[in-house]
């Protein structure tokens, strides 16, 4: 059983013209346990949708979306944030690190959702990912790339069955980059959690064995969207 | 419940400054409810039932109490003189158990001199058992001597020691250049009894009448004291005749009697005539309530104004909480959480504010009336004050709660691509 299945999956937002505009069309996309999969795809090739549908903070206008066996689109949404908490780690471009909390509420709050806070593997966490030191630092006094360690700590800390990746490299060059990639699949690699990346950037494309361009899973792209 | 508790309070700590002022408003608003009720009850009871020791006062034609303000609490003016005859009669009526006549019309610095008996000092039971005492050192005054017997807190605020010579001033209120010439030496001061007699200096009736430029109209016609020549009896005067029943009968057959003429007012029961003053003033009070819970209107107000507009900017962070898995009503408890905090904070603070408002109300009253309130005597403003305010501030952080309860998550968290 897949642990993440997407059947006829469609989202359109409204344009200003009054229409519809379709950004995702996604007839099927299936992910094992444990499997680590980039997807290539530009800028407004819906990306970021996608990844909103399969965390559940978005909804799908029709379509399935499974996780883990739960079947997100007939629960309530306080099942759907339940199921996330459980379920999804979650790493942005912009990190999206809390201000005002330090490096160890961030990862705290990371888990405070799902298994619960706790002190002794949020520290363990930073230590894995070589910033042990800046526990107690807030996100302004960190480096661009000491904040992207925090954030896949963050994603990591609640052993997650699936890791949502959405452009992670964006705002890090090119060392940084590999660096932070090899981080977070071996961060998943030890919780046993799939990793669903997507970016356009070739480099951090350039690590995963498996690759799949977004334009062939999402078919609003070859119809130019309008409906 | 504990990651609520973290969100709420780093949102408190990141906007201090504003928590600081609104949790301040808060303080003001409940310590200003708390105070307003716990002076007002302490006052009426001071007043009201707190025993003066006497059950009635003799005085002029007029309001019971302008008689008893005057003659109490040693505020206001005298509504007139009556003649010493009338004090001599109650004093001699079997049904009367201590009469002591009361001259007005002079201070020293701003301090009542009240002429009087000797009785006052001597006889006279302000509390069950309890009668003035003069300090070691002191003695009561002689009757036909030039000598005082001062309050404690006169000789606190005057400085005036046993063997301290004075001159009174002419009237109720200090006003420098009318003094008499008359050199009066203290001999005694009273330990404090914390009732309106600690602001006085009582010398003896004759010492008062023989005042330089006192005159005396007893009998109708003006008389002025000679020395070293009795006076008669038919031409003294007294401002009022305080006087203590030996049964409670008397009190309202004097009533008939002397409120069913045209001469004399008797006000009986004192504490009635003073509940009465309470009752004409009840509207400040009322209004002082009203501010009060005006304040506290606004204090909660603040609270709402304050997260509401701070939750434009704190959008994002609940986007990011809702993103980790933070549930809605996670993130409308955590608002609830950080504006009920900062009402509890403000209701805490609201106690220090209320002990500091006591404590200056209380020194007025105790200056003007001789007064002393206790500042931990329970009322149930010291719990209901806090608890409602908190509880009104939990409230108002239901709008700002809504609105975060509101928040989009795709929309906050990151631009569509």
């Amino acid at each position: 059983m897949a642990l993440l299945e997407l059947s006829d999956v469609t989202k359109a937002y409204p344009t200003p013209e009054g229409g519809l505009n379709v950004v995702l069309d996604v007839p099927s996309l299936q992910l094992a346990e444990g499997e680590h999969v980039a997807l290539e795809g530009a800028s407004g090739s819906g990306k970021t949708t996608l990844l909103h549908i399969i965390a559940g903070i978005l909804t799908p206008d029709s379509g399935s979306v499974s996780l883990a066996g739960h079947e997100l689109t007939s629960l309530t949404e306080s099942k759907v944030d339940r199921v996330r908490a459980k379920h999804i780690g979650y790493v942005f471009q912009t990190f999206n690190l809390l201000q005002g909390y330090t490096a160890l509420e961030n990862v705290l709050l990371g888990m405070a959702f799902g298994s619960g806070q706790n002190v002794d593997r949020a520290h363990a966490l930073l230590g894995r990912v070589g910033i042990a030191d800046k526990a107690s630092h807030l996100p302004s006094q960190l480096s661009v790339g000491q904040q992207q360690r925090v954030a896949i700590a963050r994603a990591v800390a609640n052993r997650p069955s699936l890791l949502l990746a959405d452009e992670p490299t964006g705002n890090l060059d090119a060392e940084m980059a590999q660096t932070a990639l090899t981080l977070l699949r071996e961060a998943c690699e030890e919780v046993g959690a799939a990793i669903l990346l997507v970016s356009h950037d070739p480099a951090a494309l350039g690590i995963f064995e498996e690759r799949r361009s977004l334009a062939d899973i999402n078919h609003a792209l070859q119809s130019g969207g309008e409906a | 419940m504990r990651t609520i508790l973290l969100i709420a309070k780093k949102s408190l700590a990141r906007h201090a400054l504003s928590t600081s002022i609104t949790a301040g408003s808060l303080a003001l608003a409940c310590g200003l409810v708390i105070g307003v009720f716990s002076i007002q009850q302490q006052s009426y009871e001071a007043f009201t039932t707190g025993a003066p020791g006497f059950d009635a006062v003799l005085g002029a034609r007029g309001s019971q109490l302008q008689l008893v303000m005057n003659s109490v609490l040693h505020l206001d003016t005298s509504p007139g003189n009556i003649p010493y005859t009338s004090y001599v009669e109650m004093r001699d009526d079997p049904r009367v158990k201590l009469a002591v006549p009361y001259a007005v019309g002079d201070n020293y610095k701003g301090h009542r001199v009240v002429g009087t008996s000797k009785e006052l000092l001597t006889e006279f039971e302000y509390g069950e058992g309890v009668g003035y005492r003069v300090m070691k050192g002191g003695r009561v005054f002689s009757e036909l001597k030039m000598e005082a017997v001062i309050g404690s807190q006169v000789a606190r605020a005057t400085g005036l020691r046993v063997g301290s010579h004075l001159h009174f001033e002419h009237g109720i209120r200090e006003d420098v250049g009318h003094d008499h010439d008359e050199d009066y030496v203290v001999v005694g001061i009273l330990e404090p009894t914390n009732t309106p007699t600690d602001k006085v200096i009582w010398v003896p009736l004759e010492g008062m009448y023989r005042l330089s430029g006192h005159v005396l109209r007893g009998d109708g016609q003006v008389y002025e004291p000679k020395p070293n020549e009795d006076i008669p009896d038919e031409v003294k005067e007294v401002s009022a005749v305080m006087l203590a029943f030996k049964s409670p009968q008397t009190g309202f057959q004097f009533s008939q009697q002397v409120n069913g003429g045209k001469e004399m007012t008797l006000a009986w029961p004192i504490a009635r005539v003073m509940a009465q003053l309470f009752d004409k003033i009840g509207w400040a009070h009322q209004i002082l309530s009203l501010v009060a819970y005006l304040v506290c209107v606004v204090g909660a107000a603040s609270i709402l104004a304050s997260l509401y507009n701070a939750m434009n900017e704190r959008r994002r962070e609940f986007a990011i909480l809702r993103a980790l898995g933070a549930r809605r009503a996670t993130v409308f408890g955590a608002i609830l959480a950080e504006s009920t905090a900062i009402a509890a904070i403000g209701a805490v603070a609201g106690i220090l504010v209320y002990g500091i408002v006591f404590t200056a109300a209380a020194h007025v009253i105790r200056a003007e009336a001789g007064i002393v309130l206790d500042l931990w005597q329970y009322h149930p403003s010291l719990w209901m004050a806090p608890v409602g305010v908190t509880v009104l501030g939990a409230l108002a952080g239901i709008v700002p709660a809504m609105k975060a309860y509101g928040t989009d998550v795709a929309t906050h968290l990151v631009p569509h691509s």
